[in-house]
């Protein structure tokens, strides 16, 4: 997990005020956002010992895999506003 | 509060990837005035690719663009790698076509080649405009006729989609194409920069020369999916493709993530990299359903190319879309070329664009290659045939203290008669592509 992290910090961010992607309300336990917790490239999703789903903001690479296992039932999502969010230099 | 501009362009790409890019460089070279919007830093700073880009089939929609353009190396060499979990066995091809130019294909770094892409269709006159996400897109009487971004209300004759895989654009006016996870992989990968000199020396290249690996089997710990491994001019792309339908039907035991990592420590992997600096991290969704994932292209006063469109396919060898992006953008923009003459821009005229498709390469791979996910979902493909492939050859290469078993019944020993007769479905699955 470190690791992931620390590759994460080779990318370019830059910052949004506000994170576009959240977990609604009440949903947090849904085995659906589970899988995410194993599946989002950037780890982005981490279980609490209650069986809560949390997302954590740094680090999202946009790819929008959460967006298609989840759906819009579960995740308010959107791209950041213009020129935010991760900036690839190779891609 | 929404203002609307005066002027209104012949048409408005939503997306500067290499859909959108094509679009608007067609367009431009005609003089039609084209607006593009990019929600990036920059063209490229949001697309991603595993690495290479076959040309053959785009050079003539774009017949000045290939002499300059910042590719990295053309690829030489072929290789796929069958992973057990200690054991592998590679196969390699050269062929002195993959020499002679003009070049099949190259591999490439988006972020270099999509920037360069925009600056051409800028000299051919396209305006394009970054860091600027499109919002919404403005329907009137049934027909889209603009899009909102950054607060504005900018009009155009017509609006051609090019916003990438999750298209929230053409879900807007309609045109959803499928949402099964089975019809979408994830790739991932790392960009680690080597020295040319060494890169060349480790992969046997050379100048402009390189080198394109797959890897099948343990890579992606038997799930649907392989690695990839390209050489850039200065680095290696590596990375991982993994099927996501098979994610969530049955849970992954590790972190997806952690499978590239595992992957780097392979010894056939970490000699290639050692000593190189990983410099970026990056993932992306694919839509690799192809046909059967599709969904409509246009409607009145909208058109939909590139990954939005789903324009993107597993063939099995590789996993195809830049040039299905490139190809789509060029149609999309003689589809308008078309309209503009006509001064109609309803769903009936823009549906030449369909024709044009189908008269190209692109819908005919499309239609050819309509089972190749269905047929490559297979799971002993990845974890069974592998094992069952390096078993053989490690017995085979085995000297043993006391005395060698034959060759025959060393083979035989893998391949029983139930073995055998378990490849028929497989042998029946692949006559498909």
């Amino acid at each position: 997990m470190s690791d992931l992290k620390a590759k994460l910090g080779l990318d370019v961010f830059k910052e949004d005020k506000a994170f576009p992607i959240a977990i609604k309300k009440g949903l947090e336990r849904d085995p659906r956002l589970k899988k995410m917790v194993l599946i989002c490239p950037a780890g982005l999703y981490g279980e609490d010992e209650s069986g809560k789903i949390a997302l954590s903001a740094d680090g999202c690479l946009e790819c929008g895999t959460c967006l298609l296992v989840c759906g819009a039932d579960i995740l308010d999502w959107q791209y950041p506003r213009g020129g935010a969010g991760v900036q690839f230099r190779f891609g | 509060m929404e203002q609307e501009d005066d002027s209104r362009f012949d048409a408005i790409v939503i997306g500067g990837g290499l859909a959108g890019l094509s679009a608007a460089y067609t367009l431009a070279a005609e003089g039609m005035e084209v607006l593009v919007l990019e929600r990036g830093d920059y063209p490229g700073a949001k697309n991603v690719t595993g690495g290479r880009i076959y040309v053959s089939s785009i050079r003539e929609l774009f017949p000045d663009l290939w002499t300059k353009a910042p590719l990295e190396r053309f690829i030489a060499h072929e290789e796929i790698c069958v992973m057990g979990r200690d054991s592998s066995l590679n196969v390699r091809y050269d062929g002195s076509e993959l020499l002679r130019e003009p070049h099949q294909s190259y591999s490439i770094l988006r972020g270099k080649f999509d920037k360069w892409f925009a600056r051409q269709a800028e000299h051919k006159g396209a305006t394009i405009i970054c860091k600027t996400r499109v919002d919404d897109i403005i329907i009137e009487n049934g027909r889209v006729v603009g899009v909102v971004a950054a607060g504005d209300r900018l009009m155009a004759n017509v609006v051609i989609a090019c916003d990438g895989v999750l298209s929230f654009a053409a879900g807007k006016a309609g045109l959803n194409k499928s949402a099964d996870s089975g019809h979408f992989a994830i790739g991932f990968k790392e960009v680690i920069e080597i020295d040319p000199a060494v890169l060349e020396d480790r992969f046997n290249l050379t100048e402009d020369e390189g080198a394109a690996r797959l890897f099948i089997g343990d890579v992606t710990a038997g799930k649907f999916g392989g690695g990839f491994l390209y050489t850039n001019k200065s680095s290696v792309s590596l990375g991982l493709v993994l099927g996501i339908g098979a994610l969530v039907v049955e849970e992954p035991t590790v972190q997806v993530p952690e499978l590239l990592n595992k992957f780097k420590q392979r010894s056939e992997i970490s000699r290639l990299i050692r000593g190189g600096k990983t410099v970026e991290y990056s993932a992306h969704m694919i839509p690799e359903g192809g046909i059967k994932a599709m969904g409509k292209l246009y409607a009145d006063g909208i058109l939909v190319a590139g990954d939005a469109a789903g324009f993107s396919i597993n063939i099995g060898i590789t996993v195809r879309g830049m040039e299905y992006a490139m190809a789509s953008g060029y149609y999309a923009a003689r589809a308008v070329i078309n309209a503009k003459e006509k001064n109609d821009y309803s769903a009936a005229t823009l549906a030449v664009y369909e024709k044009f498709l189908n008269d190209s390469f692109v819908m005919t791979d499309f239609k050819n290659f309509r089972e190749s996910l269905d047929v490559l979902k297979y799971p002993l493909l990845y974890g069974h045939y592998p094992e069952l492939i390096v078993g053989i050859m490690k017995d085979l290469y085995e000297m043993p203290a006391g005395p060698k078993t034959r060759i025959f019944p060393t083979v035989r020993k893998h391949l029983g008669l139930r073995e055998l007769w378990a490849m028929v479905p497989l042998c029946r699955r692949m006559m498909k592509i």
